[in-house]
């Protein structure tokens, strides 16, 4: 019997919907270790946040002013404290940007080894292996942690986002452990990219736009807002400074797993493909006719994208006028 | 204010080379296979060199790996670095190995900066840089990048991206999270791991290539750092991703949005 603890992720008090496919994660390997899932939310005044998590399993809440924004310094002590307070064996989280700067350091700090980015479990009791992405993905890994304490995110494109618990579990408060020293780390401030958009990780269709663009990615908004859908970049598109860095789809920016991904002036290289490769319908738009992304893709268009997305912008808009 | 920096230069496969994985899934094929320095880690030789131009200072680079990881930290000397230490560990490496031998170089060296890719190339676990700050106690900012975008006069101007205090003992770091770039101010000595926007590592010159021949490159065999070298992450087996069913050209719009809408429902 080995208890499971999933870290949940907040940004002003609002639950980052990856947490919800981290605790599927969270309950399957429950289910295979036979041991009790519980989450931990750190963060200021998280009462109310801790009476959404209830729905879905017994809550840990640490609440604490200094808590209030997220340092890795300040939250690795409490998520030792709360992985021994449920005598968890596995500590999880969603492999976010906080999941890996967080869970790392708490590892290190209880002496765990952390498999990250993991795709599946395999196995069960306290036996449990993580299959997980080598090598931009072209290469799967079955692992082993070694270690009394096993710590893992999760690619949140992976596992279902949770459905509630039948019955609420219980919320209990987690003391915060005394500040160890001085403060070494300070937080400065959030530049926050906002959009009206789909977030790319969760959207069901992407589009995304690449050199080709050449910097004019206003066909391939227009046509992602016609569709309702996220829109992408692939990193020539981002180094360049054309679209923000959180646009970016590939080995080392987002990964995304939507029902449709259409790759608009993308070659494809393969730390682009890293990132979109799981997606269910991939179509690419490119003038290109070597471009190596047509060998992925499900259907591939060599077309001038300029000309090419006003068409197919006009195709939707159109069926929609008519069904 | 003079700084001591510590940089990481791992030896990875190319990016560019086929990666097949043996048919007993015991690990890949390395033959055909070319080897370079982690992308990361060149960036990150770039801004521990970009730091000691404005601040004046030492570029030292580790690299842990067998003889031929002294191949990339030559490539480091080559850039600009002052010297070099191999960490000679043939066995297989990770994140919790890696991050011990770090934290006992850095006992040595103490340095006063520590820069190291946020993840490598080969095995993507990306978290040596959080684990070694946790190790050390020391203060981390992993994906570490600027606001100015890589087109920008301030990166032709080989600006650091990571900025010094005046009094030389804090850091200003912006990352890259999920969402927009979150800045953190750290006290030295630090933890930072670079993204990929931190900057464009410069090539070096062949002046710098003939200098490097001369430069110290210190190799110190990893058991004598004392501890212990077995890894915690296994790989029990490797295997292949499935394939995808072979797409199709179609030749124009027409077609492609019948196929989208009638045959693949997806839009």
């Amino acid at each position: 019997m080995a208890n499971v603890l999933i870290v949940a992720e907040q940004q002003s008090g609002a639950l980052k919907k990856a947490t919800l496919h981290a605790l599927s994660a969270g309950r399957e390997l429950a289910r295979r270790t036979g041991g009790e899932l519980a989450v931990l939310v750190l963060g200021h005044s998280v009462g109310p946040l801790a009476e959404v998590l209830k729905g879905y399993a017994d809550v840990l809440a640490a609440d604490s002013p200094r808590l209030e924004h997220y340092l890795a310094e300040e939250y690795a002590p409490v998520v030792a404290e709360a992985v021994r307070h449920h005598r968890a064996s596995y500590l999880g989280a969603a492999a976010t940007a906080f999941g890996k700067d967080l869970l790392p350091r708490a590892a290190a700090k209880i002496g765990a080894a952390v498999a990250n980015d993991v795709l599946s479990f395999a196995g069960e009791g306290e036996g449990v292996s993580f299959l997980r992405p080598m090598w931009a993905g072209n290469v799967l890994a079955e692992v082993e942690l070694a270690t009394p304490v096993k710590v893992f995110t999760v690619r949140p494109t992976e596992f279902p986002v949770a459905r509630s618990a039948a019955t609420p579990g219980a919320v209990r408060a987690l003391p915060t452990p005394p500040e160890a020293g001085p403060a070494k780390a300070r937080f400065v401030e959030f530049r926050e990219v906002k959009s009206a958009r789909p977030e790319l990780t969760e959207a069901r269709v992407v589009v995304s736009g690449g050199r080709g663009t050449k910097g004019d990615f206003k066909e391939v908004e227009a046509l992602a807002d016609e569709i309702g859908a996220a829109v992408g970049a692939s990193r020539a598109a981002v180094d360049a400074g054309w679209v923000p860095n959180d646009w970016q789809v590939g080995q080392t920016g987002k990964v995304v797993a939507p029902e449709l991904y259409i790759a608009v002036g993308i070659s494809g290289a393969i730390q682009h493909l890293a990132g979109m490769k799981s997606s269910k319908v991939i179509v690419a738009v490119n003038k290109d006719p070597e471009a190596p992304i047509f060998q992925l893709a499900d259907y591939g268009l060599v077309a001038d994208l300029f000309k090419a997305l006003p068409e197919l912008r006009a195709k939707v808009r159109g069926s929609r006028t008519h069904e | 204010m003079a700084l001591k920096i510590l940089v990481t230069a791992k030896r990875v496969e190319d990016p560019e080379s086929k990666i097949r994985v043996k048919p007993d899934g015991s690990g890949i094929v390395t033959e055909g296979v070319n080897y370079k320095m982690n992308p990361f880690d060149e960036i990150a030789v770039e801004e521990g060199l970009r730091l000691r131009e404005r601040h004046g200072g030492e570029v030292v680079i580790a690299s842990i790996g067998g003889e031929k990881s002294a191949i990339e930290i030559r490539a480091g000397l080559a850039m600009g670095a002052d010297r070099g230490i191999l960490i000679r560990h043939d066995g297989p490496q990770d994140p919790v190995v890696c991050s011990a031998l770090l934290a006992k170089l850095f006992e040595r060296e103490r340095p006063d900066l520590l820069i190291l890719g946020k993840q490598s190339i080969d095995d993507d676990q990306g978290y040596t840089g959080p684990y070694l700050a946790e190790r050390l106690g020391l203060p981390q900012a992993t994906c570490a990048s600027k606001t100015e975008s890589l087109e920008s006069q301030a990166e032709q101007g080989r600006q650091p991206g990571l900025l010094l205090s005046a009094d030389g003992k804090r850091l200003t770091v912006a990352r890259e999270v999920d969402g927009g770039l979150e800045t953190l101010e750290l006290s030295l000595p630090a933890v930072v791991t670079t993204d990929l926007r931190l900057n464009k590592p410069r090539f070096a010159s062949l002046p710098g290539i003939m200098k490097a021949k001369k430069k110290e490159l210190k190799e110190i065999p990893a058991i004598e750092l004392g501890i212990d070298l077995a890894p915690k992450v296994k790989v029990r087996r490797l295997a292949e991703p499935p394939r995808r069913k072979a797409g199709v050209k179609v030749t124009d719009v027409n077609e492609l949005w019948m196929k989208l809408h009638d045959e693949a429902k997806a839009l």
